[in-house]
């Protein structure tokens, strides 16, 4: 309980505590926390502009999906149309082809008939010939008389 | 000695003697074999028990420290370091609370003081007659653990303080600023002598009081421990009823070391503001 040169001896010991930890405790620390604080900050930070950049990607995708559902409905329009009109023109080119073969057929028909006219005429100008043959009782020209026939035939 | 002291007294103040090394009366040097022959040795005598835990403690908490701040990183902490930073951070945020100044100093100075009062006064919840016994076996007659209870020891503490006061008082305002704020406030001028004598004692009181807080709360408190102790002494019934005692004295010390290592360092820092600042 009395005073004597431990007091010194704690003063000196403190002193040189205090300028250890001062030296080699105390910054090498707060560095550390501060260095961290800041990582903290950087991380969040990083975080937020994340989450932007996904925002940001979610809302392009969208469009996208939206561009692209519209791009198809497009094509399947153009499609229908296009298919319409090749079934429009399929059946133009049918009746037109019908048409054609109607009228071929026709003019065969025509052909037909005109021949059987021909073959007939010939055969009446016989019989008709003949005919006046047998009423004439006479034989006549055949050649002088086959003018006067035809244009009698002709008129049939 | 070593067979122990036979009265309560004695064993009083057996535990409350430091083990002192210094000049006899007849001139050799040596340990002191008793309180009287201590105080004989005058000025020039050194309490060994005291300033070996004191140094060893301070080393203690400076090789701990230092061992986290050399593999301190910012990634993610260990468990040593984690609780480091945890003290250092609540060390920071007391000073910052309370020093307005900017200073590379206090900080560290006020962990240098909360760790190391801390540590010394834990001390005092080691069993009081367990390292006293060990050392008498060893042939030492004395042992003082608690260098916190040695009026040296917190002296030295809050001299160091003081000092620190001085230097920053003077480094802020001058030695001018500094004199004529001890001579010319709070009275007129015409008053200085009044005045240098209230500023006086405001000055001198604050180591006294630093120092005479932190040893009489841990002197009374190893006191009590002390007195338990004598119990054990007294039969089957009372000593266990002591040793009850022991423990929640302990657990209620518990508090007390811890406040008392944060008043002393909150005080420090308060101080330290108070030279920085301008009162006017």
């Amino acid at each position: 309980m009395n005073f004597n040169a431990t007091l010194i001896g704690q003063m000196i010991s403190f002193a040189v505590f205090i300028w250890f930890c001062m030296r080699f405790v105390w910054p090498p620390i707060t560095q550390a926390l501060t260095t961290r604080k800041e990582k903290i900050a950087e991380g969040l930070a990083a975080a937020d502009r994340g989450r932007q950049e996904q925002e940001l990607a979610q809302k392009a995708a969208l469009e996208k999906l939206h561009e692209a559902k519209q791009q198809a409905a497009e094509i399947i329009q153009r499609a229908e149309k296009r298919a319409a009109e090749i079934v429009d023109a399929a059946k133009d080119d049918a009746r037109e082809e019908g048409e054609r073969l109607m009228a071929a057929a026709r003019a065969e028909i025509e052909q037909e008939v005109n021949r059987a006219r021909e073959a007939l005429r010939g055969q009446v100008v016989e019989i008709a010939t003949a005919g006046a043959a047998r009423i004439l009782k006479r034989e006549l020209d055949a050649t002088a008389n086959d003018e006067l026939i035809k244009d009698l035939v002709a008129q049939i | 000695m070593a067979a122990g002291p036979a009265t309560s007294s004695e064993y009083i103040k057996h535990h409350l003697t430091n083990l002192t090394f210094g000049q006899h009366a007849d001139g050799h040097w040596g340990f002191a074999h008793s309180m009287g022959e201590a105080a004989e040795m005058g000025f020039w005598a050194i309490n060994v028990d005291s300033m070996l835990f004191s140094i060893g403690l301070g080393a203690l908490f400076m090789w701990g420290f230092r061992k986290a701040a050399s593999t301190a990183t910012a990634g993610v902490p260990g468990g040593w370091q984690n609780f480091v930073e945890w003290v250092i951070e609540f060390i920071d945020e007391s000073v910052r609370g309370s020093f307005s100044g900017q200073s590379r100093l206090v900080a560290p100075l006020a962990l240098t003081i909360f760790v190391w009062v801390f540590l010394m006064n834990f001390m005092d919840l080691i069993a009081v007659d367990l390292l006293p016994t060990l050392a008498g076996l060893a042939g030492v007659h004395f042992l003082k653990i608690v260098p916190s209870t040695d009026p040296n020891i917190t002296f030295g503490l809050s001299l160091t303080v003081f000092l620190l006061v001085l230097f920053y008082s003077i480094k802020f305002k001058g030695v001018g600023g500094f004199l004529g704020e001890l001579a010319f406030q709070p009275f007129p001028k015409w008053l200085a002598p009044i005045n240098l004598i209230l500023e006086g004692v405001n000055l001198i009181s604050k180591p006294v009081s630093l120092s005479l807080r932190l040893f009489g709360n841990m002197y009374a408190g190893e006191m009590i421990f002390i007195l338990i102790a004598l119990m054990y002494s007294g039969g089957m019934v009372l000593g266990t009823f002591g040793g009850l005692l022991q423990l929640g004295w302990a657990i209620f010390h518990i508090l007390i070391i811890t406040l008392q290592a944060f008043i002393f360092m909150t005080l420090t820092i308060v101080y330290l503001d108070m030279a920085c600042q301008e009162h006017h």
